[in-house]
């Protein structure tokens, strides 16, 4: 048979083909023209004369490589051959790399659900919590030059970050070089009548130069102006977006129009933009001057005020620190009464509102990397079991002349393809995740609004896949290249070779050790709210329903008219069917608000602010320890005679007892309250964990007084009235007296709104939300850890046996029991747990005192917790070893002893 | 009797039709197209392979057909093309084309359709 093959390459010559293609071209021409010279010589053409003629039909006077140039050339490709050594441009084939790794993972749908499915889990866990750092820690705040706003506080011994009296600000602003300005607000309640019902707005007292230093252009109208913060100016509001647009029906004509607030007249000047975040709550704003008030002119009281400075382009912020510290210790020699040992401190405004939430965000970010790691350990392992099963693929390739790299790459290609595409549903489970955490945990996080999906998260998700990918990709395509074609096609299908029993080992390991280190963090986390909430905070929880009330802008008006409004409306809801008792208190324990005062020993004159003691000042009706459940250790606790025409009394709790009259009896001692006077201790109450259920034991003010509202003087009636929170314990459910009480309440001229309306089992429950958050997320990361963990160890166990069938055949057949070839099995198994478990053991121990300042009442190193994990896992790893183990056992040495 | 000669020209502008059509049925190897076409005219039709295989490599690159080698027990394999769905269209297509101009030609000549 004469060769067709070189007379047929040399017409294709000119075309510079790539190898491939042209190699495909001859074989098929020299099929053809086979067939032609046969049938010619069958029709009884003589051989010579045959294979002249079957040539030149073939040639056709260069017919064949005019038309195949013409076709061929066209997009001639770099001539790429997988293996092939790669000429010019590094990602030459990429495109077919990804086309091949597209049909090889649709070839095994199964193998690409579950690999998706558990990188999908870690790349999403990885996004949510990423999108919540972003929005939360990195991204900056919405207004202009962001990193120039600082937060001034006063300071003192006590407290380093405390409220700032209204006077000192004055100062500071007036005397201050080092920002463009400053501005002042302070959070209020204000009645807003005259339209409909009469409803409590939550609302802000704000100097006219607050918005301005903000960078806040209003979104109509204008800001407001230093004339309308002046004392005696007509009052001025500006309005939030969302109170103008859903209860002022986004009326375009608002500008103008007078609201009446707490009785004023206020006209609006503006409403601010839809994007402005600031005090996230607030309806409406009024100028501070507005504030009706003797607390605002006096430096002795410190009502919540917030200071925020703009730094001036230049200065840092250790200038600004340093020029208010001097300015305030001026302030401290001027009015020594008052100021002594008053320092300042400037805080980034950023760092004010998420400072406290980074540790706990960064820990989660931690434990979300190692969910990540052990997914990628199991997919990792997925993958180099099946690279045993393509051994024969890469084998024949590198017999081609495969270059390892090429191997590498198109395997590399693979996984990121597959970690892309896990990246993809992550996302969706990432934006579900988010919104379902935060939803289950609401006013855990700061700047919660500002959470979600951006660019940069998305930025985030493909870096990690991408790295991801290749992460896990990288020692299954290392083990494949490494094949020695010759052995591996030798051997068959039933592979061996070390490394890849090595590696599966190490993924196995680091997987459970992963795990050990989530679950000691989401049990020692678990232990704390545990053990919270067992904390007896020093009252029943129990059947407590709290409220605030608005009084009638009537009574109001006159001091005497605010006590007998209380007395009466007291007495109407304790007549209500289910309520026990009734009281009304300043302050509410656990709850976001607080009130201090200072008092010295004794009736003596007052001395230096730094020689006097703070307390918690809690203003209270008689049966408030009856709602509470306070116990009276000695004396007794107020009646309805303890009013104005008596002497003052005070109640103070057993702290303050042992702090101020250490081994003495106090009951019918003196000690003098600034402000309010010297009054007399008529009894001692049991202490209440009024900083938290954690944080009390370790606050610095824990001395309490309580002073009964009927007598607090006349002047200071009015102001502290707004704050006053009633207080009811009720036989059945608390919540289902709502509307009784609201009845009630509203009083003869139906003008008495409640608000607010909590059970006292929400408050506490509310107090551990952050740590209740961080249990939650911990929890869902174990789990999912451990998950992958039982399938990692399955999987790998599953695929030992597969792979040692013929050697346990062999086993069997020499006489091994079923006990024997299972124990076999289990300790290889439960070996590489047990490493795992050791190893993940000691890094618990080393990164769980990360986690220190978020437990409670048990201790990094806690025995307890360890030993529970341990045992978890290993409940988890022996069943994912004997499933195996038992599959092992049933091998009959026959069929295993045939697949040779 | 010896057939009348066909034009080159008329050859070329119905190869494509003639290719496709041959592969409408089932997948065929490039010789056998060659050899279908000349018994199917009666001899009137030929294609060498300098004008087959480019052609058919067109049609391949245009996604109208798919060639794939195939082996069978004792034979060497041979390069068998397809159909595809899109060579399925455009051949509906040629063929509707084809007969509008057949006819077309008729109406003036007065070559009676066969």
């Amino acid at each position: 048979m004469p060769d067709w093959n070189e007379p047929i390459r040399k017409q294709l010559a000119d075309l510079k083909l790539a190898p491939a293609r042209e190699a495909e071209i001859v074989e098929e021409l020299a099929q053809h023209t086979e067939d032609r010279y046969r049938e010619l010589q069958t029709g009884g053409v003589a051989e010579t004369e045959a294979r002249r003629i079957a040539l030149d039909e073939l040639n056709g006077h260069e017919l064949l490589a005019r038309e195949l140039r013409a076709i061929e050339r066209t997009d001639a490709p770099e001539p790429v051959v997988l293996g092939a050594k790669g000429k010019g441009h590094p990602l030459a084939g990429l495109g077919q790399d990804l086309r091949y790794g597209f049909r090889t993972l649709r070839k095994s749908p199964g193998f690409t659900a579950i690999a998706m499915l558990a990188l999908a889990l870690g790349i999403g866990a990885n996004t949510a919590i990423f999108s919540v750092v972003n929005g939360v820690l990195l991204r900056p705040l919405a207004y202009p030059d962001p990193s120039r706003l600082l937060m001034i506080f006063e300071a003192t011994s006590e407290f380093s970050e405390s409220s700032v009296a209204y006077p000192n600000y004055l100062d500071w602003r007036r005397e201050s070089r080092s920002f463009t300005d400053m501005g002042a607000y302070r959070s209020d309640d204000l009645n807003f009548t005259g339209a409909g019902e009469p409803e409590r707005l939550s609302g802000e007292y704000v100097s006219a130069s607050l918005f301005p230093v903000l960078g806040v252009t209003p979104f109509l109208g204008r800001n407001f102006l230093p004339g309308e913060d002046r004392q005696g100016a007509a009052c001025a509001v500006m309005l939030s977006y969302r109170f103008w647009k859903q209860r002022l029906g986004a009326d375009p004509n608002i500008l103008g129009r007078v609201l009446t607030l707490n009785a004023m007249s206020c006209a609006v000047t503006g409403v601010l933009p839809s994007s402005f975040r600031f005090r996230e709550m607030a309806q409406v704003f009024v100028p501070i001057e507005q504030w009706n008030s003797a607390e605002l002119r006096t430096r002795e009281s410190h009502p919540g005020l917030r200071v925020i400075g703009r730094l001036k382009p230049g200065v840092t912020i250790e200038a600004a620190q340093a020029e208010i510290s001097s300015i305030s210790s001026v302030l401290a020699r001027e009015y020594p009464k008052t100021n002594a040992g008053a320092g300042a401190k400037v805080v980034r405004m950023k760092d004010d509102m998420v400072g406290y939430i980074r540790r706990t965000l960064l820990l989660l970010v931690g434990a979300v990397g190692f969910v990540l790691i052990i997914a990628c350990a199991n997919v990792a392992n997925l993958l180099l079991a099946r690279s045993t099963a393509r051994k024969r693929e890469f084998a024949i390739r590198a017999a081609l002349g495969a270059e390892r790299w090429r191997v590498v790459r198109q395997l590399l290609t693979e996984s990121v393809l597959l970690s892309l595409g896990a990246a993809a549903i992550g996302l969706l489970l990432a934006y579900w995740g988010t919104s379902l955490v935060l939803a289950a945990a609401p006013g855990t996080l700061p700047r919660s609004g500002e959470i979600g999906i951006d660019p940069y998260v998305l930025l985030f998700t493909l870096a990690v896949s991408m790295v991801t990918g290749i992460l896990f990709g990288l020692a299954p395509a290392f083990h494949s290249a490494n094949a020695n074609p010759q052995e591996s096609l030798k051997e068959g299908t039933r592979g061996a070779g070390g490394g890849r029993h090595r590696a599966e080992g190490v993924f196995v390991t680091v997987e459970v050790g992963l795990a050990v280190i989530l679950l000691a963090g989401a049990g020692l986390m678990m232990q704390s709210v545990w053990r919270l909430l067992r904390v007896d905070p020093g009252f029943n929880t129990r059947n407590v329903l709290t409220m605030q009330v608005a009084l009638s802008p009537q009574v109001m008006a006159s001091p005497p008219g605010i006590r007998l409004a209380f007395q009466q409306l007291l007495a109407r809801v304790a007549a209500i069917p289910g309520v026990q008792s009734a009281a009304v208190t300043s302050v509410v324990p656990l709850g976001e608000s607080d009130s201090e005062i200072s008092f010295w020993p004794g009736a003596g004159p007052q001395p230096a602010p730094d020689r006097m003691t703070a307390a918690m000042f809690y203003v209270v009706t008689p049966d408030y320890p009856a709602v509470m459940q306070i116990p009276l250790r000695r004396g007794r606790f107020f009646t309805d005679r303890d009013n104005l025409a008596s002497t003052p009394v005070a109640v103070i709790d057993d702290v303050l007892a042992k702090h101020i009259f250490p081994g003495q009896d106090p009951v019918g001692r003196q000690i003098s309250l600034i402000v309010m006077g010297t009054v007399q201790i008529v009894g001692v109450a049991g202490h209440v964990k009024h900083w938290g259920l954690d944080a009390d034991d370790t606050s610095k003010i824990r001395d309490q007084i309580y002073f009964p509202v009927l007598q607090v003087p006349d002047k200071f009636m009015s102001a502290g009235v707004a704050g006053l929170t009633l207080m009811l314990r009720t036989a059945p459910e608390p919540l289902s007296l709502v509307s009784a009480v609201r009845a009630q309440v509203a009083g003869p001229t139906q003008d008495q709104p409640i608000y607010a309306v909590q059970t006292m089992e929400q408050i506490v429950s509310g107090s551990l939300a952050q740590r209740r958050f961080t249990m939650l997320v911990l929890i869902i990361f174990a789990a999912t850890a451990l998950l992958l963990a039982a399938v990692g160890i399955y999987g790998v166990m599953s695929y030992t046996v597969t792979r040692r069938l013929h050697e346990l055949g062999i086993r069997v057949a020499l006489g091994a029991s079923r006990q024997q070839i299972a124990g076999l099995v289990m300790r290889q198994g439960m070996r590489h747990a047990a490493i795992g478990m050791a190893v993940g053991l000691i890094a618990a121990l080393a990164l769980t005192r990360l986690m220190a300042g978020l437990l409670y009442g048990v201790r990094p190193a806690d025995p307890v917790t360890l030993v529970a994990v341990t045992l978890l896992l290993g409940g988890i790893a022996l069943p994912a070893c004997y499933i195996p183990a038992r599959r092992a056992t049933a091998v009959d040495p026959v069929v295993a002893l045939q697949c040779e | 009797m010896e057939p009348p000669a066909i034009d080159r020209e008329w050859k070329k502008g119905s190869a494509e039709l003639l290719l496709l059509s041959l592969l409408d049925a089932l997948p065929r190897h490039g010789y056998e197209i060659g050899k279908l076409i000349e018994q199917r005219s009666q001899g009137a039709l030929r294609f060498h392979a300098a004008s087959l295989y480019p052609l058919l490599y067109r049609l391949e690159k245009r996604g109208w057909i798919q060639g794939r080698w195939v082996e069978k027990s004792g034979q060497r394999r041979r390069r068998y093309y397809r159909l595809t769905a899109q060579g399925r269209k455009v051949l509906a297509a040629q063929r509707q084309g084809w007969q509008m101009f057949i006819e077309a030609i008729g109406r003036i000549t007065g070559v009676e359709n066969a």
